[in-house]
């Protein structure tokens, strides 16, 4: 199913003309009412009406997370604030937190973008909707929350936390769908283990999950524990909030990102400069409709790459590639580049191993350290020391092989990992800053 | 001729071998013989107690990594050369021994060894070829 058929399945053409069309106006736009991108563009010695085709995007400089720091807290919007309708922030866990305002068309169009999702996703308006996303100053509750409304669906506020009572809510409603992180659906699903509840046999069928990285080997665990088809959801609230890209139920490979909304470009972290279409690098998004507070070449910090194919579902709309993480939560490790993701995709290799982990980087002299704490469980449990140490050897060589890094494990009990109900806290980083 | 152990993963941190004498003395399970493996992050606590399969659910339920296992206790003469003989027996008839542990009985004055083997069924047939003593499960679980 298609929500907006007309603007879905545009011809790529008509894509670009009105990208072009809609990329013009917004700078010129922005050029008018915020002063940050008039010194931006005057830097470069370029003008708003200087932009005849998309091919001049590269020509306006990009615009970081420090510049809506240092613009903190409402220096970048491009509207007074009597027409913004809605105002939220990033939870500013490395600095100030980041503002973002809404007008009333803004709210409109990520209503439109959520709707659009929830159906790529496979939900529709039978569909009973358990919006675990935090409501609050993060967008992902109440943007999932304005979407699903919007397809007819029945919507369950349930925000974070408090995961008995979510199963209990979700027994007893029948929710169908459930919007969450990956981790925390996961974490539901031993919550229910533990109190009996099989949540295989409950009618959820669809996850749509997203605000932080994961994996596809995460994707195969939470469909066969929770009993459901996972889809991956990307949004981060300097852009919109959630709804940015989704994958649709029909290929599950890739998220396509609203194109009449957004100009997604790839591009090398260190240089800057513009990656062609399959090679991986940071995503840089420009907003072509956003009125509250416009974006032009925001550096996402996210690592994937463009996918130019058609798509099975029909949409003309091109796909991310699943984030890979984030240029942020890569790790420098010995000279190496570490991701996260890297480290749990070797461990869901593992027989039996669960998907929680932490890393703890140490520096012991010059020599940066790496520690993976893993747990143990029945599965991997074994009476012999050497069963044990030979698992630890197993992942350490499996890490080496992959990072050429060496690392140490340290198996620690089950359910000792810190679960978060939220963003999944996988590094500790105690070297010296 | 088997007797259940129970082994427990134990993180190597303050208070756990604690948690685990408590959580059982708490509901009346008596510990028969215990030994722990340690290396430098974990240890593998070993224990034969009266009652297995309650030890084995109430740790579980206090959130401990547990697993059963079938172990061979044998009787030897409280006196010099009395494992020497043992080991010779089972070293002859090349049984693997994963590891093992002892202690001593309280009336009979008999020494008893607990022994892991890979290939457990064998070497229960070769003690008893040698007309060596192994003790049934409930006599152990019952001193």
């Amino acid at each position: 199913m298609i929500w907006n058929e007309e603007f879905e399945t545009l011809p790529r053409e008509a894509i670009a003309s009105l990208q072009a069309k809609r990329l013009q106006q917004t700078a010129e736009r922005v050029y008018a009412t915020v002063p940050f991108y008039q010194k931006q563009f005057d830097k470069a010695g370029f003008k708003p009406d200087q932009i005849k085709s998309l091919d001049d995007l590269k020509r306006i400089p990009f615009t970081l997370k420090q510049d809506m720091r240092d613009n903190y807290p409402y220096g970048l919007f491009a509207k007074p604030l009597d027409e913004i309708v809605r105002i939220h922030a990033s939870s500013g866990t490395t600095g100030k937190p980041t503002v973002v305002g809404y007008t009333r068309r803004d709210i409109d169009n990520w209503t439109e973008m959520m709707a659009r999702s929830f159906v790529a996703a496979g939900a529709s308006r039978g569909d009973i909707i358990h919006n675990a996303y935090g409501y609050g100053l993060f967008t992902g509750g109440l943007g999932a929350h304005y979407g699903a409304e919007a397809i007819g669906a029945s919507v369950i506020p349930m925000s974070g936390g408090n995961s008995k009572k979510q199963l209990m809510i979700m027994q007893d409603f029948g929710s169908t769908v459930l919007t969450c992180t990956p981790s925390y659906s996961l974490y539901l699903a031993e919550i229910a283990a533990e109190e009996g509840i099989d949540i295989r046999k409950l009618k959820l069928r669809v996850g749509i999950l997203g605000a932080e990285p994961w994996t596809e080997k995460l994707r195969d665990e939470i469909q066969e524990k929770v009993g459901i088809k996972a889809i991956d959801i990307y949004g981060l609230s300097e852009i919109l909030g959630p709804g940015v890209g989704i994958e649709c139920i029909e290929a599950q490979n890739g998220l396509h990102i609203w194109e009449d909304h957004f100009i997604p470009e790839i591009i090398d972290p260190n240089t800057g400069d513009i990656l062609p279409d399959g090679e991986q690098g940071e995503l840089v998004i420009s907003t072509i409709t956003k009125e509250g507070i416009p974006m032009l070449r925001y550096r996402t910090r996210d690592i994937t790459r463009i996918i130019a194919e058609p798509c099975i579902c029909g949409r003309t709309h091109r796909r991310l590639a699943r984030m890979c993480g984030r240029t942020d939560d890569m790790l420098i490790i010995r000279g190496v580049n570490v991701f996260p993701s890297q480290i749990e995709s070797v461990l869901m290799d593992i027989e039996g191993v669960e998907p929680h982990y932490v890393l703890i980087v140490n520096r012991d002299g010059n020599l940066d350290t790496l520690e993976v704490q893993v747990e143990v469980n029945e599965q991997t449990f074994s009476d012999e020391v050497k069963v044990l140490q030979s698992l630890s050897r197993t992942i350490e060589k499996e890490i080496k092989d992959l990072l050429g890094i060496s690392c140490r494990i340290r198996l620690v009990e089950p359910k000792t990992i810190a679960r978060s109900e939220g963003k999944a806290q996988r590094v500790i980083d105690n070297r010296p800053k | 001729m088997k007797v259940q152990q129970i082994s427990i993963f134990i993180e190597n941190k303050s208070g756990r071998l604690a948690e685990v004498a408590r959580v059982l003395g708490e509901k009346g399970v008596n510990i028969r013989a215990l030994s722990l493996a340690d290396t430098s992050d974990f240890g593998i606590l070993r224990l034969i107690v009266d009652n297995t399969d309650v030890a084995k659910d109430i740790l579980k339920a206090s959130g401990f990594t547990v697993s059963k296992t079938e172990v061979v206790a044998v009787e030897v003469p409280d006196q010099p050369g009395g494992l020497s003989s043992i080991l010779g027996v089972l070293d002859e008839a090349k049984v693997n021994v994963e590891y093992m542990y002892a202690f001593v009985e309280r009336n009979a004055g008999n020494a008893v060894i607990i022994f892991r083997f890979d290939e457990t069924d064998d070497a229960i047939k070769v003690l008893q070829q040698k007309g060596i003593s192994i003790l049934p499960g409930d006599h152990i679980y019952g001193l």
